[in-house]
């Protein structure tokens, strides 16, 4: 639990116990202290996304703009032109949707050093309904160029990602959850690098591809799994969703054939169809999979119980699994017969 | 300070020089946005040959005045007088909208020297310059900010969303102009979407707001003197214009928001700006 090179203040006991958004604000206080040209931004919702530590220990750069998101991300815009690293935090439905064209114009089109740290993504605000939930946004920001899309699975891979944008020259989207996501790390020490899948279980049966929140339950799938039924299945995190580490998903593809991915998303434009782009492109059979909303609006309820309704909690996981694994697909050297 | 006659004489020269390539520009691009880059190139006159805190040789120099089109539609009178002020080779001027020159319709700023931020959907601008200005309060820099808005373009939320936060951070250091040329694509902006009361409006938003005649050098010179005094709130220049203004046959013609000219057009169009 060595964290001897850490400049944060938290310690890996905190993590376990505080949320993404809570270790959210905590390094980005941190990252206040070395980096003075950091400025935070809210739309009025500064102490539930936990910007406000940032906003507390620095009043002097820390702006709240009401409930104006579309002149949220325009200031931030402006900000980053004279030259500062504006944080701007808001509801993931709001970054994503409200001032999708902010965003989209204002800082990805220039190419602007602005972090977005979009919080209560997917369904993670549950008893708050379709309103709040944000089902989307991958989809949407996935196609701003210039834009890095991070997908922390926990609360330690928040805090990596959040001091890991500090190395992007460039518009970076951050989407975290609620806070009440399990653990997926104990440690902070393993090697989280933007755009490269961390391989969290071994397999050889099939690959389970996971993002953010779901993460969690792919390993707690590939583990029931092994020890119900002795499938090996390899599990990725794949906690960048651009730019797609399409290697590991290449290397999985040819080495297991069968591939599911797990996003807390509707199904369209994704992670799966991110994954799908490169399986396509690749050539190869293969049986494939993807969880996420069915193309539907979520109703409101406990985050837990909508993944499972929607199948991207650990059950559904075992259960998508077992339906894949006896899918067939054409082998490679069948396709001549049909050329 | 007033402007001397010689500094009079001397701008309005420019500001006719200025209206003479956006005619010519017009013309070689097969078309632009002229009419709303003719009714402001009174205002970017003064800012750029009087007022602005600028180096054309160094268009990154960090202490510089910031310029912000909230207007991007006026693409082709900024960049006109940013080729004029000598940020750029006015050759450039030549290949307006062409593929892969520095020059299109709205003016974007990893291409175009002098351009500060890219724009051209209504209603971005007046936000980043409320950054720009903020920035400057981060960074204890003593830069001023302007920017021109126009009037339709005011029926965006978002430009007043930019100006409540405006006046919420006592942002002096922020010059508003309004282009208030009365028209937008579809019409008179009181028939689309009526804007007035506008000096109430923006005084209720808490910004110090001064009404001018746009075409008149004297008294928007006054008015600028009189904003840079101004502590504590942000400032409005609200500027009565004419769109196309210079050009008889284009002047409070909705029709000239975009339009071509044949070379004939061209040297009517020239020929009404006067020498």
């Amino acid at each position: 639990m060595s964290k001897t090179d850490s400049t944060f203040s938290w310690t890996v006991y905190e993590a376990d116990k505080l949320t993404q958004r809570e270790i959210y604000g905590i390094v980005l206080k941190d990252l206040g202290a070395q980096y003075p040209e950091i400025v935070g931004l809210s739309a009025d919702l500064a102490k539930s996304t936990k910007i406000g530590t940032f906003g507390d220990a620095y009043p002097d750069r820390f702006f709240n703009f009401g409930i104006a998101e579309q002149n949220m991300f325009g200031v931030a815009a402006g900000l980053a032109q004279a030259g500062l690293i504006p944080f701007v935090s808001t509801f993931s439905a709001f970054a994503s949707m409200r001032a999708c064209e902010f965003v989209r114009t204002d800082i990805c089109y220039q190419n602007l050093n602005v972090k977005i740290i979009a919080t209560h993504g997917g369904i993670s605000f549950g008893s708050a309904g379709t309103t709040h939930h944000a089902t989307e946004d991958y989809a949407i920001v996935r196609a701003f160029p210039n834009l890095t899309v991070i997908v922390p699975a926990d609360a330690i891979e928040t805090a990596h990602a959040v001091k890991k944008c500090m190395e992007i020259e460039g518009p970076v989207y951050i989407r975290i959850g609620r806070g009440f996501e399990p653990a997926v790390y104990t440690s902070e020490d393993y090697d989280f690098e933007v755009g490269k899948a961390i391989e969290m279980r071994p397999g050889t049966d099939l690959a389970i591809i996971a993002t953010g929140a779901t993460v969690y339950h792919a390993v707690q799938a590939a583990d029931i799994l092994n020890a119900e039924s002795g499938i090996s299945a390899r599990v990725l995190n794949m906690h960048t969703l651009k730019p797609l580490d399409e290697a590991a998903v290449l290397k999985a593809l040819l080495e297991t054939r069968r591939l599911i991915t797990v996003e807390d998303h509707n199904v369209i434009n994704g992670l799966g169809s991110a994954v799908a782009d490169v399986i396509a492109a690749s050539g190869k059979g293969c049986a494939f999979t993807k969880l996420g909303l069915p193309d539907t609006f979520s109703p409101h309820g406990y985050p837990e119980d909508l993944m499972h309704r929607f199948h991207i909690d650990t059950d559904g996981i075992v259960d998508k699994v077992r339906e894949l694994l006896k899918r067939e697909f054409e082998e490679d050297e069948d396709w001549e017969d049909e050329v | 300070m007033p402007l001397t006659e010689q500094e009079f004489q001397e701008l309005q020269q420019r500001a006719k020089a200025i209206r003479r390539e956006i005619v010519d520009v017009t013309g070689w691009s097969g078309g632009a946005h002229i009419g709303g880059s003719l009714s402001m190139a009174d205002i970017l006159t003064l800012l750029y040959w009087k007022y602005m805190r600028l180096d054309p040789a160094q268009p990154e120099w960090e202490d510089r005045d910031r310029f912000v089109l909230s207007k991007g539609h006026g693409g082709v009178g900024h960049a006109v007088v940013l080729a004029q002020r000598g940020f750029f080779d006015r050759e450039n001027l030549r290949k307006f909208n062409e593929t892969d020159s520095m020059l299109g319709m709205h003016l974007d700023c990893h291409k175009v020297p002098g351009c500060e931020t890219s724009t051209g959907s209504m209603g971005h601008g007046l936000s980043q310059a409320v950054g720009m200005a903020l920035g400057a309060r981060v960074l204890k820099k003593d830069w001023h900010v302007y920017c021109i808005v126009g009037d339709g373009e005011s029926d965006e939320g978002s430009i007043w969303e930019a100006a409540m936060s405006a006046a919420h951070y006592k942002l002096d250091n922020l010059i508003v102009f309004q282009d208030r040329n009365h028209m937008m694509i579809d019409g008179l902006t009181e028939e689309v979407m009526s804007l007035e009361p506008l000096a109430d409006k923006w005084r209720a938003f808490g910004f110090e707001t001064r009404e001018v005649n746009g075409h008149d050098l004297h008294q928007l010179a006054e008015a600028i003197d009189l904003a840079l005094e101004v502590k504590g709130k942000p400032v409005m220049i609200l500027c009565d214009t004419v769109k196309g203004k210079g050009v008889d046959f284009m002047e409070n013609k909705p029709d000239w928001h975009y339009g071509g000219l044949s070379s004939e057009l061209v040297a009517n169009a020239k020929r009404s700006i006067g020498e």
